[in-house]
């Protein structure tokens, strides 16, 4: 097939097809690339750079990347791996993130994410900004103190639940997600089964009544570290 | 035998809610062992309020909400050869840092005067001058002096100070598994 060819990710030879991008690559050949605003329900969004790797020695985000022939890949690079423990650790300086009282702790990819890059503390001052928290919704809290812009709800909203419920608003530190109605997050349209109210990586939205429901010890990231599913399931496959 | 004197460590409780000490307590067994090979030096484990020699070790509880906060954590950098922020609070602020969303004067009027479940005859915000003076916000410990390790947890596993203790006093690096470092 012509369409088909191998590139090559921190030494390993692995399939690609034109038209993927990296990360679907990847995830195919059970190489997990790092990532918080994609999801693999959700069109590609680029945002976050959490995913950054060098392709042919530049830096692009390996969730919109068009993969090449013979591309030369590097994932677990200390130098990517330094950009997104940066990255990773802004997101958390940047909003009000107190895991300890936090319902989604445990099974939260920010935190995961943290976990996996060693990350002890941040080295950058907290911004402690003043944020709401939307309660309206009888089922569903959106609290903007634990939201990373990464648009997962925006894009499952749009294109998934066909309702566009949430949206950016605001440039720059004042970007924020707002809620498609005049009122607050007490939409008409927005149900609990809703795409946009199960993808969200933080604690930003959470469904009420839920509280701690898994004990500390069994939860997602507890013992095993994020993107260990994607590459258990090709172990076998390392050249 | 020869005489080898133990390193001593320290311990303390800035803002913080003695939560990271029980899980010092929660050692156990091993509270003996520690016991054996380290001496304690300022610490309310041993009630010992000042430093009366250099530590090698302290470890620290909880940010700085006030003045006496600053001023012990300063002398803890002076008197010890490491410090290790132990906790959420020490590391990031925690809990108490929630307040830094809002102004000080808020806070001092909603917990003294407009509270729901106030009472306070007198209509006034304790002042008097023996009470440490509040801080705008609360600090994390290395907003305040250099600290050379982090413990997250809220508090960390006993296990998770045992083996960092262990790794400082036997001058490895302070290696955790994955299981070992959560930041709740």
């Amino acid at each position: 097939m012509t369409d088909s060819f191998t590139i090559r990710v921190d030494g390993r030879v692995i399939e690609a097809r034109q038209g993927q991008t990296i990360m679907e690559a990847t995830e195919q050949a059970g190489i997990y690339i790092p990532r918080l605003c994609d999801h693999p329900d959700l069109r590609a969004h680029g945002s976050c750079r959490i995913c950054t790797v060098l392709a042919n020695g530049r830096s692009v985000a390996a969730c919109t990347q068009p993969v090449e022939r013979d591309m030369e890949v590097k994932n677990r690079h200390p130098r990517v791996e330094a950009w997104r423990r940066q990255l990773i650790a802004m997101l958390f300086v940047e909003g009000n993130h107190f895991c300890p009282c936090c319902e989604k702790s445990g099974n939260c990819e920010l935190q995961a994410l943290g976990y996996l890059h060693g990350m002890t503390a941040t080295q950058h001052p907290h911004l402690f900004p003043r944020r709401a928290v939307d309660g309206s919704h009888p089922d569903i809290l959106l609290e903007h103190n634990r939201c990373v812009l990464c648009g997962r709800c925006v894009r499952a909203s749009r294109d998934v639940d066909g309702k566009q419920v949430f949206q950016f608003a605001g440039r720059g530190l004042n970007r924020h997600i707002t809620v498609n109605t005049e009122a607050q997050l007490d939409h008409p349209g927005l149900d609990l089964k809703d795409k946009a109210v199960s993808v969200c990586p933080v604690g930003a939205i959470l469904k009420k009544h839920k509280h701690y429901g898994v004990p500390v010890g069994e939860r997602k990231f507890d013992h095993d570290p994020i993107g260990s599913d994607v590459e258990s399931h090709d172990q076998d496959k390392v050249t | 035998m020869p005489h080898t004197k133990k390193p001593r460590v320290a311990t303390v409780s800035l803002a913080g809610c003695f939560g990271c000490h029980m899980s010092l307590l929660d050692l156990d067994e091993r509270f003996l062992q520690l016991s054996d090979i380290v001496e304690f030096g300022r610490s309310p484990i041993n009630d010992l309020r000042r430093f009366n020699e250099r530590c090698r070790v302290g470890l620290i509880e909880g940010g700085c909400c006030n003045e006496e906060n600053v001023q012990t954590l300063v002398e803890f950098r002076e008197s010890c050869d490491l410090l290790i922020a132990v906790g959420e609070c020490a590391i990031m602020g925690g809990i108490p840092a929630m307040r830094n969303t809002l102004p000080l004067a808020d806070c001092l009027e909603e917990a003294y005067l407009d509270g729901r479940s106030v009472y306070n005859p007198s209509g006034r915000i304790p002042d008097d001058p023996e009470l440490p003076l509040l801080l705008d916000r609360v600090y994390c410990a290395h907003d305040v002096v250099k600290i050379d390790y982090h413990l997250p947890g809220c508090p960390p596993q006993a296990d998770t100070i045992w083996q960092a203790l262990v790794a400082v006093l036997s001058d490895n690096p302070v290696n955790l598994p994955y299981e070992l470092v959560k930041y709740d």
